[in-house]
């Protein structure tokens, strides 16, 4: 039996490995690198699935203390290497843009490692996904954030990444800043880091409960800036346009979940007071407005979908008000599914066209596979029945429904009509506008078999969700 | 059986899209629907009140949650309505200049959403067969429509995705309102559990319900998506939309409402008769103001589903059967009416009304179709309009009834009647100005319907007329499904 711990390490030997490769083999394609990242990648996400689970978090000291192995971390782990394997996929469709922005001399010492860095990514994601103690939350969370400096400002070339990077940098270090000082609060008042610790301190009435409180809202700003709630999304547009298309779709699924996850956790204890649920309404209605609402004018894709995002956290957010984990978990795995569709169709039309929605004009005609799995992952993100984004709505607002959230259920009801306007805004441009350009995409064997299976897989989810609901039952 | 009736439009439409011929894969899959369907309406034992023909693929255990089919005579006869009007939706298509497999694709998965909504025993199916219309909608008004298309598209997709989330927030409310151990997706086991919803939560689902399904049935004040869609349309989408999807939301009112929420029902009664004479009159009269036979239409669409409101309203197995009779009924006058209109703006280019003038001298099948169709609509004897509006009228006029006082429901009959005289000043006046007066030089070279076209006619009037005589027949299997839940004369 496989334990959950080797899962990491056999990720971060293969990140090592690959970059071994880059630095001492000059004279193998860097291609192969990433496949084989993704065949290194998939073969951890079989194993994952025979991994033992243990749940026991009472253990007081030792590695057990601060990493655990349950059905949600599994579950995210095996959600981490997803994302990652899909992300390589669009990293190598993407490749042409990189090797054009650097100069051609250094091309080799370039694009291996830009394969190479997801994958410690990946690992940081996947420790996050099991941290259950703040330092080890902190750690993992930095390994994920210094991989992705570098990441989202790789093509430096270009001014607007290289003001994507600048940003990003800047305002994730502010984050991490206030996490730590929140962090110290709540090691100041209940003298743990563990959260299942802090959690028993916190029914002992003997303790400073506004300050308590107050480490809280810190570590929530943090939190907020990693799932891009408002007020702390200012980063989003900005970063998400300017960075790398495939490692913005990396930051808008595995970044976001993986502060879902640790906001899941981490809230658990704090959720008991009042004051908490009540700034977490105000948060989730706030974002579920901005988000939706800034959406609509939008005319480049891609700062859509980091409007998008926005708005879909604050979708996320209204479940872990209701701290029905499932439903979060539902919708964070429906989430990855079309937006990392509607990424890798972005990145094979960009190189052609362009990025902003009237460059998809036409591309019902030119290509009809990349504008039907764009039909799916637009309508999914919208919320129509039979796809897997109106399934996870569905669970999301059922949970809201019986906890009564009228103020929550109200704006969801109609920031989702804001969100069939801009979804649909690129359904129309595909197959209303025409366009001169008539020469078809060539789209790569491997990409159209990612795609194929995204589509199945947010039309089987859509229809029998039993799969993912069981996976967390465990 | 029944799950073919479901799956073969969408089959059709799956295989269309992957590049089968559209026209003939799409005449031969509605024919065999509409053929099985007639076979299924021949072998339902009508007295029953159970469902028929059940099947049942589970999705949720956990969440009570199954794939469950079945019919009974109320969906029999919707499921009877999608198939003729399917029929004569592909048939009317004719040749598409752009994107033609993509079109039949599009009207044969609205088919498929309004069938299988209408034969789900499931109410999260029931939801989610009748949103698989919404952008096969939006792309035949965005794609293939005319005049303002793009606001018209925006307006019914955005109207229709917000109704139909506050119509899932009510149903979410219905399952959660029974105790947790009978939970369930199924109608038929929430029939089972409807004793124990309270009452204050039935005032608050039905509400939400009504709000729901009354902007899917464009009820007055949330109809200004209807016409202008309608008119946008290309006229096989607006008779597929107008005769059959639109009656989604009367059907879930009669299914859900009636046996589940009656006391919600009657605490909303005073505001639902308002409103639907808000249909009734109000729309009525701006029926009569449009310039254009298309908006006249569509406006005339959105009035007579205030009758139908009324029948469900007036909460007796007359008016709710009558309500059913209407609905079948309409859904057959509109589509030919929206055909009709339809070839006519083929040959000309323009609806208006002023433009118009001496067609019948041209077109006399046309205008017989056309007159056909407008009579039914007015409500004339020997149509399945009158059988319906009739049995309507006579039932809300028994609700609440004593001797030498009015209550609400009587001013409203009486209403009602003077929307009878609203409608046929429209309907006739349309009629005058299109078909009647002097023909314009410029349309004397206008063609008639071929004869082929002249099939479709003839099966939309023929059911109409056969309804129309024989209203006995079909209101002998509608009943069943309310008689345990109304009384029969109150």
């Amino acid at each position: 039996m496989i334990t959950a711990p080797l899962l990491e390490i056999a990720v971060l030997i293969l990140g090592m490995v690959i970059l071994m490769f880059e630095a001492f083999a000059t004279k193998i394609d860097r291609r192969l690198l990433a496949f084989a990242g993704i065949l290194g990648l998939t073969a951890v996400l079989v194993a994952s699935f025979f991994v033992a689970r243990n749940s026991f978090t009472n253990q007081t000291a030792g590695f057990w203390s601060f990493y655990t192995a349950d059905s949600l971390s599994i579950f995210f782990k095996q959600f981490a290497l997803l994302t990652t394997i899909l992300v390589l996929i669009m990293m190598i469709d993407y490749a042409p843009v990189v090797e054009n922005s650097v100069a051609a001399g250094k091309l080799r010492s370039v694009l291996g490692e830009f394969f190479a860095v997801p994958i410690f990514t990946c690992a940081g994601l996947m420790y996050m996904a099991s941290a259950i103690d703040f330092i080890f939350i902190f750690v993992s969370l930095e390994l994920v954030t210094i991989s992705l400096y570098v990441l989202v400002s790789f093509t430096r070339h270009n001014p607007a990444t290289l003001e994507a990077g600048a940003k990003y940098l800047v305002l994730s270090a502010l984050s991490t800043a206030f996490l730590v000082y929140g962090i110290t609060w709540l090691f100041g008042v209940t003298g743990q880091t563990n959260l299942q610790r802090i959690t028993e301190s916190l029914a002992n009435t003997g303790i400073d409960r506004t300050a308590a409180l107050f480490g809280m809202v810190l570590v929530l700003v943090a939190l907020g800036f990693k799932i891009a709630a408002v007020p702390f999304q200012i980063w989003v547009p900005d970063v998400y346009q300017g960075a790398p298309t495939p490692v913005t779709a990396y930051l808008s699924v595995g970044s976001k979940a993986a502060g879902f996850v640790v906001l899941l956790r981490v809230l658990r204890p704090f959720l008991m007071l009042p004051e908490t649920h009540r700034l977490l309404v105000l948060i989730a209605i706030l974002t579920l407005i901005y988000g939706n609402l800034a959406a609509l004018p939008q005319g480049n894709l891609k700062r859509l979908l980091a409007y998008s995002s926005i708005a879909h956290a604050g979708y996320l957010l209204i479940g872990v008000v209701c701290l029905d984990g499932r439903a979060v978990i539902f919708y964070l795995t429906a989430y990855l599914l079309m937006t990392l569709l509607s990424f890798a169709v972005l990145v094979i039309v960009s190189q052609q066209t362009g990025d902003r929605i009237s460059d998809f004009d036409g591309l019902g005609k030119r290509s009809p596979f990349l504008a039907f799995a764009m039909l799916i992952a637009m309508v999914s993100l919208a919320g129509v029945p039979f796809t897997a984004g109106f399934l996870g709505k569905f669970f999301i607002f059922y949970a809201a429904v019986a906890q009564r959230q009228i103020a929550l259920l109200v704006v969801g009801v109609i920031t989702v009509g804001c969100g069939f306007y801009y979804y649909l805004k690129v359904v129309r441009a595909m197959y209303w506008q025409s366009t001169d350009k008539i020469d078809k995409i060539p789209i790569s064997a491997l990409s159209r078999f990612a795609m194929s299976a995204l589509i199945l897989a947010i039309i089987g989810l859509g229809v029998y969700p039993q799969p993912i609901l069981d996976a967390l039952k465990r | 059986m029944l799950l073919f009736v479901i799956f073969c439009p969408i089959v059709a439409a799956i295989l269309i899209m992957a590049g089968a011929p559209a026209r003939k894969t799409a005449l031969v899959a509605s024919m065999l629907t509409l053929a099985i369907t007639l076979f299924l309406l021949g072998s339902l034992q009508g007295w029953q009140r159970d469902y028929q023909y059940v099947t049942s693929f589970s999705i949720s255990p956990e969440w009570h949650l199954s794939f469950t089919t079945g019919l009974d005579g109320l969906s029999m006869v919707m499921v009877l309505l999608a198939a003729i009007v399917t029929l004569a939706a592909v048939w009317f298509t004719g040749k598409i200049d752009r994107y033609e497999n993509a079109f039949y694709g599009c009207l044969l998965l609205i088919s498929g959403g309004a069938i299988g909504a209408f034969a789900s025993i499931d109410l999260f199916f029931f939801y989610a067969f009748h949103e698989l219309a919404l952008i096969p909608t939006f792309l035949l008004i965005g794609i293939w429509g005319s005049g303002n298309k793009t606001a018209a598209a925006w307006k019914i997709t955005i109207y229709l995705a917000v109704g139909s989330f506050i119509l899932l927030l009510g149903l979410i409310l219905l399952y959660q309102s029974v105790p947790v151990a009978s939970r369930s997706f199924d109608i038929r086991a929430l029939k089972a559990a409807a004793g124990q919803i309270s009452p204050d939560a039935q005032r608050h689902i039905y509400l939400l319900l009504l709000i729901g399904f009354g902007i899917l049935i464009s009820l007055f004040p949330f109809h200004t998506w209807a016409p202008e869609a309608y008119a946008s349309a290309p006229a096989p989408a607006a008779m597929l939309h107008a005769g059959v999807l639109k009656k989604f939301g009367l059907y879930g009112l009669l299914r859900l409402a009636i046996p589940l929420l009656p006391e919600g029902a009657r605490h909303w009664t005073d505001v639902l008769v308002a409103l639907l004479l808000g249909n009734i009159i109000y729309v009525g009269l701006v029926t009569i103001a449009q310039k254009r036979l298309d908006w006249m239409l569509g406006y005339s669409s959105v009035m007579h589903m205030g009758y139908v409101f009324l029948g469900i309203a007036s909460a007796n197995i007359l008016g709710v059967t009558g309500a059913t009779a209407l609905m079948f009924a309409h859904g057959l006058s509109i589509a030919l009416l929206f055909a009709i209109a339809g070839e006519i703006r083929k040959r000309t280019g323009t609806l208006l009304l002023d433009d118009l003038g001496g067609l019948a001298k041209v077109m006399p099948f046309a205008g017989l179709a056309f007159g056909l169709g407008a009579f039914a609509a007015i409500g004339l004897p020997g149509f399945a309009n009158f059988a319906g509006e009739i049995m309507i009228l006579f039932g809300a006029f028994k609700n609440g009834w004593e001797m030498e006082r009015f209550h609400l429901f009587q001013i409203a009959t009486v209403l009602g009647l003077w929307g009878v005289v609203i409608s046929t000043v429209y309907m006739l006046r349309a009629y005058r100005k299109t078909f009647m007066g002097t023909l314009a030089e410029r349309w004397k070279d206008l063609i008639d319907l071929r004869p082929i076209l002249r099939a479709p006619v003839a099966l939309l009037v023929g059911a109409l007329l056969c309804y129309g005589f024989f209203p006995q027949s079909f209101v002998r299997i509608i009943t069943p499904a309310f008689r345990p839940y109304l009384s029969a004369n109150k």
